[in-house]
Formats: C-alpha cells, structure tokens, sequence
C-alpha cells in the first residue's frame, strides 16, 4: 500500500477563548483580530518542512489541499506549495499529490490544468492529479460559486482539463460554463494521457457513484478515523461491486489521525492538539457546510433519510473519547500499526492519507511524530496489498518500490 | 377547490405544477425561496376575488428537480416565465410576488410591461445598498431563521411555517422540499439578489403596489422606497407586526391591501 503525508496547514495559535469568540473556524474570524502575518510565515515554511522530512524519512506521498478564508487550513492555492514541494523533493521516490485544486472555483479551469502540468514537468512526472468539488463554504461562499452549479461546474471543468492536457490539436471549447476559443495548453504533463486521479469525497452519494464510473480513486477525507467510516466504506465497496469494477483496494483512498510515541501513556502529548484540532478548527456549522444545493437532490433525500456519514458533538469529546472512539489513532508504535491495520483490512483502504500534523501540533513533535510513523509503523503497512493488487493511481515512473529510507530520525 | 394542472414548458424540458383556484381576472402568484407550501391561506383570500395561477419555480415541481438544470441565468428565467404566461393564455394579469418571486415579477413587467396589468412586490429582492445589505437567508443559522423571516418568531405563522411532518419519510420530503426550493430559486440570485434589475426597471409601466414586513430582517423595509422611486406608478403600504412574511403573519392585512389595489 501507498502512504501519503497529508498537511492542513492550520492557524496554530489560536488563542484558548477563539470557538467562545466565533461561531466558526471559518468565515467569520476577522484576519487582523486573530492572525499575525509574521506566526502564518513560520507556519507556510514549517509546513514544507514537516513535507520534506516526511518524504525524506520515507512516505511515499505529499498531499496538498486548497481551502479559503479559515483558520483550519489555508492553503490558498495548492499548487503554489505542490511547485515548491516538486522542486525540493526531486530525486526522490515520492509523489506529489495534489488533492487538490478545486475546479469549479476557478475559472478558467485551464488554469489548473497548466498548474498541475507545471508541476508534473517540474516532479518529472510524479503527480497525482486530485480533484475536489470544493466545499460549500470554499466554492460557493469564498468564491461566489452558485451552490446548485457546483457540481455540473465541477463535471464540465475536469472533462475540459482531461481533454486540454491530451488534444492533439488546438481546439475551441463551447461548454455551458466555460467558452475558450482556442485551447493549446502549454505546458502538458509529462503522464500520457493524464496522471493518476484521485477525487475525494467526504459522504455524497453521488460524489462516490461518479468516482466509480469514471475508475478513478476515491479518497474519503473524513476526519472521524476508520472506525466510524464503515457506513460509507460499506457504500463504496457495494457501489464497486455493483458497478462491475474490481476490488483493487487501491481505488480508496482514507485520511486517517495518527500520532505515534513512545508508549501508549506517552501519547497523551497529542491530547492538547486533537482537542484543538476538533473543538477549534474542525468548527464549521452546518448553515456554512450545507448551504442548499450543495448537494443534488438525490443526495438531498438519501442524507435526511440514512445519512452517510455520521454527525458527532465534537466539543463534548475528549482525547480520551477521540482516541477511544478511533477519531485519532494515537499510541505506541505497535498500538497504532495494529489499528491501522485492522482499520486499512476493514475498509480495503490502498492509499492511506496520515494527517501526522493537526491542530497546533508544535514544528519538532509533528517532526517526532513522523520519524517514529516512518520507522516504526511503515515498514508494517507497506507490503499490504502489493501482492495482490496493483497500484493503477500511482505514477508510473514512481511504481517500483523503494525499500524505506533510513533517514528517519537523521 | 385547488386545481393542480401540470404543464411541460422550455421544449418539453421544464416540468412545472401550477395550483389555480378561484374566480375572476387572472392573478399570478410567484412564491419567494422557500416554495409554496405556506401561502395556501394567503392565496385562498386572494381567490375570492380572482383566478389564482400559483406556479412552481423550475425545479421545485416535485418529481422534477433535475429540471433547475435546464436555465441557467436570469434571462432564461424571465423568457421561461413569458412563455408560462402564453401557455396559460394570460395576456396581461395581475402579478403577485413574493421575495424572490417579487425580484422575478419585477423583471417581467420590466422586459415585457404590455403583460403585467397590476404589479404587486411583497417583501421583494432585487435591489442592493452596500450600507444595508440583505441578509443572505440561504446559510442562516437555524436559531437565527425564525427571527430572520418573522416579526414574532414564536407565533402561529411561524410555527405553520417550520412544521414538519412526524413521520420521518415524510419529514424527510418535506426537508427536502424547503432546502432544494431555496437550492432552486438561489441558482438565479447567488451570491447576491442583484442582477442588474436597477437598470431596467424604469420600463416597468403597469401601477404597482409594494408591500413590506415592517420588521423584515432579509431585506429591510428602506428598500421599499428604492422600489417606489423607479417605478413610475408605485405606492408603498407597511404592514405592521410582520417580517419577511406578511402575507403569512398578516395575511388578512396583506390581502386586503392587495385585492384593494387590484380594484376588487
């Protein structure tokens, strides 16, 4: 199996009264009341950095992700932190995964196609090409996209990248959303006819039924651990099925919070930070994340009769309770390999996301927190699977494996 | 009696319910965000001196939401509501709108003022002050909602108004009915309820009658003038004791003021 540094890159230093002060992470928390330009550059370089040490101690992906005008994550632009990654990380058997751009906020979606394509030029060809529809508030509130377009947006804009990275010829594209009169893009990615795509979802019917049509990876970014996906796991395995595709593990992909230590007592050193992470940042209400027509009808109907995805009081949890209940996977080495196993076989999970930094983790025990990941719970997971199954939604270049690297802890 | 009559518009694309009752000149009713469900009595009191023609928004016709994907802008929506209005055979009708329904009646009379004969905008969108801006009622908190759209979130009309079946299939629906009409009617008017109509509305010729929730919180009564002052033909009439709804939380008020207005 493949394992993927996922990084949120958080406002660290909230002060402890922000969720009496907001009502949500999002949105609502004025810049000049809460951030300090000069703390959010030492965030931008310790999150490169966290990336760079965790490709050098041995994971085999880095994972970007856009997110607007919070303090959960702000990459503005994923792309501008998967060109920096590229550069620092080549020679290494490592992929740069973008998860991604969000299409239908950006326009036009060509844009993207020429981000990635740069990226892929400069990775020499080791980008995984993600793309999410965006969440409500990110596309329709921060980038004024109209709820119910969203998704016919987001369909339209992919098929245009698909076809602008692959054209022959230069061609005129007449959409319903996007008209261009002459489309030849400069660059193209190195990956004929496009790389690896990977498409993340959260717990929309329709979002997982279209992932499987189109053969691509499914990557459920859930935040609520292996534990409690099973509902949505359960839909996706049935919906392979059903749609007479194979049951290539590798077709899912799982974000996972994981911190490792040296005992299971000791990993109580995460406690303040998934608290943080949780009550803090994971705090978008439900008027911002399900603003009507985000979802399509179907979706509509299925998540007021049986939703998907299970709804939590987060701010009644305690670490104990997130460890407890599998929202983080936190322990000795041996306790979080054998989670994460059982977890990974469970759900049939090929490409697990390790969200190895969260909430205000300081820069040096996220650093921990990776080297004793990649040393001591890798070289468990990453046989998984390869015997049977083989890794379509890789890079090709990056398929032969690499035993891990020793520079864990160096 | 409430007629039901379902007729297929837009080359056959646009499936649309329309409820039609009572007798007399011809009336259409254009409902605000949250579709229709809530503005049987309020229609009822208008049959009683007109035929009542109450369209669905496309998209919100059950059995047919996928339609919402078949117009894309507001000019589809204004040349989609001319040919519902040649379907039915209204030349020129009174029409009735409420919030979004009322920004859409006002681009109606505005693109083709020979169809509108009275024109009545209650509570509508259509307008923007950056000083005063509507209150986007598409996220609001639900502990905000009810203060929002009524003056008295606690009395009867606000009760009708978010009650919800106890069976949970049909509580369900109903969910759905509520988030995809808001889903439908905002495809048009996302991000904000200002799409030009301040530059078009001087063709509006029909007399119009604006009426207002005094304690609208979406979008305030001061935008009642901003109506007034350009439409040639335009008075204003605050109902007390009412929000965003006052044909809901008024409607013996709201009513009286509008069949007064038509002249019956």
């Amino acid at each position: 199996m493949k394992v993927c540094m996922f990084h949120l890159m958080p406002y660290r230093d909230l002060a402890p009264d922000f969720d009496q002060r907001y009502k949500s992470a999002y949105l609502d928390p004025v810049w000049f009341d809460v951030a300090d330009p000069d703390k959010v550059g030492q965030y931008y370089n310790w999150t490169l950095d966290e990336m760079v040490h965790a490709a050098r101690a041995g994971m085999h992906g880095l994972c970007t992700n856009q997110h607007h005008q919070n303090v959960y994550g702000f990459m503005a632009n994923p792309s501008l932190m998967g060109s920096v990654l590229a550069k620092l990380t080549n020679g290494q058997n490592v992929a740069i995964v973008q998860i991604g751009s969000t299409l239908p906020a950006t326009s036009p979606p060509t844009r993207i196609a020429e981000e990635y394509a740069l990226i892929d030029c400069i990775s020499g060809g080791r980008l995984v090409a993600g793309f999410p529809t965006g969440l409500p508030t990110d596309a329709t509130i921060s980038n004024g996209v109209v709820p119910v377009e969203q998704r016919e947006r987001y369909r339209e804009a992919l098929q245009l990248v698909l076809k602008a990275w692959q054209a022959r010829e230069v061609f005129a594209w007449n959409g319903k959303h996007y008209q261009l009169p002459m489309v030849n893009l400069w660059p193209r990615p190195i990956q004929q006819p496009h790389p690896p795509i990977w498409i993340p979802g959260s717990g929309s019917a329709t979002t997982v039924e279209f992932v499987v049509d189109r053969d691509d990876c499914f990557c459920q970014l859930s935040y609520f651990g292996a534990k409690n996906a099973e509902t949505l796991g359960d839909y996706y395995w049935e919906t392979v099925a059903r749609r007479g595709r194979d049951a290539n593990p590798y077709r899912l992909g799982f974000l996972q919070l994981i911190g490792v230590s040296e005992t299971d007592a000791a990993a109580e050193e995460y406690a303040p930070h998934v608290e943080y992470f949780f009550h803090k940042l994971l705090y978008t209400p439900q008027y911002y994340q399900a603003i009507p027509g985000y979802q399509d009808h179907t979706s509509l109907v299925r998540a007021l009769k049986a939703p998907l995805r299970e709804r939590f009081d987060l701010r009644a949890l305690k670490y104990k309770d997130f460890v407890e209940r599998g929202f983080l996977i936190a322990g000795s080495a041996r306790t979080v390999r054998d989670q994460l196993i059982d977890g990974i076989k469970r759900l049939r999970i090929g490409h697990l996301l390790a969200l190895l930094h969260f909430g205000s983790m300081p820069h040096q025990l996220c650093l921990e927190n990776i080297d004793r990941f990649c040393r001591d719970v890798l070289p468990s997971l990453q046989d998984l699977w390869d015997d049977e199954w083989e890794d379509r939604w890789w890079p090709q270049r990056l398929q032969p494996k690499q035993p891990v690297a020793s520079a864990a802890g160096s | 009696m409430v007629e039901e009559r379902r007729i297929r518009l837009w080359q056959d694309k646009v499936e649309t319910q329309i409820d039609m009752n009572g007798d007399g000149p011809p009336l259409v009713f254009l409902h605000g965000p949250w579709g229709l469900r809530s503005d049987r009595d309020f229609l009822d009191r208008l049959a009683a001196t007109h035929r009542i023609y109450a369209p669905r928004h496309p998209g919100t016709t059950p059995g047919d939401p996928d339609a919402i994907h078949q117009l894309d802008e507001w000019w589809d929506l204004v040349v989609y509501y001319g040919e519902l209005l040649d379907r039915l055979g209204l030349g020129a009708p009174a029409l009735v709108g409420h919030s979004f329904g009322g920004m859409v009646a006002c681009e109606i009379a505005a693109a083709m003022p020979e169809r509108v004969k009275r024109l009545v905008l209650i509570d509508p969108l259509g307008l923007w002050r950056d000083e005063l801006p509507v209150n986007n009622w598409m996220i609001l908190p639900d502990d905000q909602r009810r203060q929002a759209l009524f003056a008295d979130p606690a009395g009867g009309a606000a009760e009708r108004f978010f009650e919800l079946p106890a069976e949970p299939g049909a509580r369900a629906e109903a969910q759905a009915g509520f988030i995809w009409s808001q889903a439908c009617t905002g495809k048009f008017v996302w991000p904000l309820p200002d799409k030009g109509l301040k530059k078009r509305m001087h063709r509006i010729a029909a007399p119009s009658l604006i009426v207002w929730g005094d304690a609208d919180a979406v979008i305030a009564p001061d935008y009642a003038k901003d109506f007034a002052e350009r439409i040639a033909d335009a008075r204003v009439a605050l109902i007390a004791r009412a929000g965003h709804l006052p044909h809901l939380e008024q409607p013996e008020e709201a009513a009286r003021l509008v069949r007064e207005f038509l002249g019956r």
